[in-house]
């Protein structure tokens, strides 16, 4: 259900896009991602 | 297999990972949006030992990250103690100022800190938008503050800007003066609390300008903060950065200057408190075991919103906006993108919203003049205090918080 | 904040993740173990990781302690079909800084 959640909290390199295949690493688009990254800003209720 | 952020949630942190905690309710200003109705000192503030208890308490938890603020934290007087306690303790700060204390001095000494951040509030890129909304002068102390930092080579700070109808156009200078002072821009969400409930109406900005902003972000990506308070335009297009989740009760609270320990700084109200740091088992007690929070950590079903496309990316927006706004929390935000929040607000018109719990407000204004709205409507609200003569303090909490205190 | 510490934004062009060299944690990371896995806060770069396996979190614990990250996922369990979806969290956790390899193996 909320799968759009996760993948628009990946923070990517400055690499490749989100979409766009990896340098070197393999395409991983269809896997579930194991690490999910946010500023510590990213946190709603903190002003 | 792994779940979605927002599921995992449900079963609930043994801490949060970060949050606000306001150390003061005496300011030296009175803005006219203050989420925390801010002004006077509660006699009941929570002493510096005890804070030093709380801090113990956060650093026990593994509670990443503390946002100091207030009313204005730095009037306290155990400020500065309280914040190297806390960084000497492993919990980072972030502290929220007008900027009123930070002199060359004190920059200096905040730029050689690792552990330590600032963020400056600013609502105008311009005095004149500025001080309409922060009193004179303010626009005046908070440049001052930033020249301070930006001179002890303090980089990165943070400039936070409550977005409003009026400071909405200016979005390219708020970046271009933090472009200046080697600061990032953080802009963030009115929301309806506090004193933020008697100018809502003319100050949130309008459909058109929320557009106006999501585009101006989108395009900026992790460049300009949000703190995650735009999570309700996620259903225009792609989620900007950030957890995109409401995180009070889940990830976040607020510890108020007495203690009281609320879902979030923009919910200061009864419906909205969780405990006591005081209670007997402090403040991980209340995080634990309150049953406002085990409730908000259950998985919310969409309610009214369920069958709504939008669902998924907005989440039903922001908790507080509906609160103070009169509309139920299983409803549209009230600033919802597709117009339901529109029209769920006329199915409330001619009832009386909550009002924010407890009012600091400064009984009399400072000396200027009373701040005026710049927009062409009137504002709708209760009419603003009388400028005048100030009153003579009925009690010690009620005299001005910065007595005794000379601007450096 | 002082300069060294700032990498807002500042991220390396991503590189293959070699498996087979010795890794850290960075020490400025905080771990918080959870039901879910853990939470990495990274001081300097004020970054938060969330780890969505308990056996990443091992990996992620013992890394400093095993001769190679190949290593460190084979003591914590992970499998041969499961190894790229591993080796691609920790591409992501050095690209943002919270491991980095070790001088001293």
């Amino acid at each position: 259900m909320s799968e759009r959640v996760a993948t628009a909290d990946i923070t990517e390199t400055s690499g490749p896009q989100p979409g766009e295949p990896g340098l070197a690493s393999p395409d991983l688009a269809g896997a579930d991602l194991l690490v999910e990254e946010v500023s510590i800003d990213g946190m709603c209720g903190v002003y | 297999m792994t779940l979605p952020l927002v599921e995992q949630f449900a079963y609930g942190l043994d801490a949060p990972i970060c949050l606000t905690w306001e150390l003061t309710y005496a300011c030296n200003l009175s803005c006219v949006h203050c989420l925390s109705s801010s002004g006077r000192r509660d006699p009941r503030e929570l002493t510096a030992a005890e804070c030093r208890a709380v801090i113990d308490e956060l650093e026990r938890m593994q509670v990443f990250y503390v946002n100091i603020g207030g009313g204005e934290p730095t009037v306290r007087p155990d400020f500065w103690e309280l914040v190297d306690y806390a960084t000497a303790h492993h919990v980072g700060v972030k502290f929220s100022t007008n900027g009123v204390k930070i002199t060359p001095e004190i920059a200096r000494r905040l730029a050689a800190s690792d552990y330590v951040d600032v963020q400056i509030s600013l609502d105008g890129a311009t005095a004149e938008v500025n001080d309409a909304v922060r009193g004179p002068g303010s626009y005046a102390t908070a440049l001052r503050a930033m020249r301070h930092l930006a001179g002890a080579g303090f980089r990165g700070f943070k400039i936070s800007v409550v977005v409003t109808r009026h400071n909405v156009g200016q979005l390219d200078d708020f970046k271009a003066i933090a472009d200046r002072f080697g600061a990032q821009l953080r802009l963030t969400r009115l929301r309806p609390s506090g004193r933020g409930a008697d100018v809502w109406d003319e100050l949130h900005p309008t459909a058109g300008q929320q557009r106006q902003l999501y585009d101006w972000l989108a395009a900026r990506g992790e460049q300009v903060l949000t703190g995650d308070s735009f999570f309700h335009l996620a259903a225009y297009g792609e989620a900007l950065p950030g957890l995109n989740l409401c995180g009070a009760g889940r990830v976040v609270c607020l510890i108020d200057p007495v203690g009281d320990v609320y879902a979030c700084p923009f919910a200061i109200h009864e419906s909205f408190l969780a405990g006591n740091v005081r209670g007997p088992g402090g403040f991980a007690a209340v995080w634990r075991e309150s049953e406002l929070f085990a409730g908000l950590r259950r998985p919310q079903a969409g309610g009214a919103c369920h069958s709504c496309s939008a669902y998924d990316s907005c989440r039903g927006g922001c908790m507080a906006a509906k609160f103070f706004t009169g509309l139920p929390l299983d409803g549209p935000d009230p600033e919802c993108v597709k117009g339901h929040g529109e029209q769920a607000l006329v199915a409330v018109a001619g009832t009386s919203p909550p009002r924010p719990s407890g009012d600091h407000s400064h009984r009399s204004r400072p000396s200027g003049p009373v701040p005026v709205s710049i927009g062409a409507r009137p504002p709708s609200g209760p009419a603003p205090l009388p400028s005048g003569p100030a009153l003579p303090p009925d009690r010690a909490c009620d005299q001005s918080p910065l007595a005794g205190f000379r601007p450096g | 904040m002082s300069t060294e510490t700032l990498a807002r934004g500042a991220r390396a062009w991503p590189e293959p993740f070699n498996l087979d060299r010795p890794w850290q944690l960075h020490p400025q990371v905080s771990v918080r173990p959870e039901r879910f896995g853990a939470l990495l806060y990274h001081f300097g770069t004020r970054r938060l990781s969330f780890l969505k396996s308990p056996a990443l979190l091992t990996v992620v614990s013992s890394l400093g302690e095993a001769p190679s990250a190949r290593e460190a996922c084979r003591s914590a369990g992970v499998t041969g079909a499961e190894l790229p979806a591993y080796a691609a969290a920790l591409a992501t956790l050095a690209a943002s800084q919270m491991i980095r390899e070790r001088v001293n193996p």
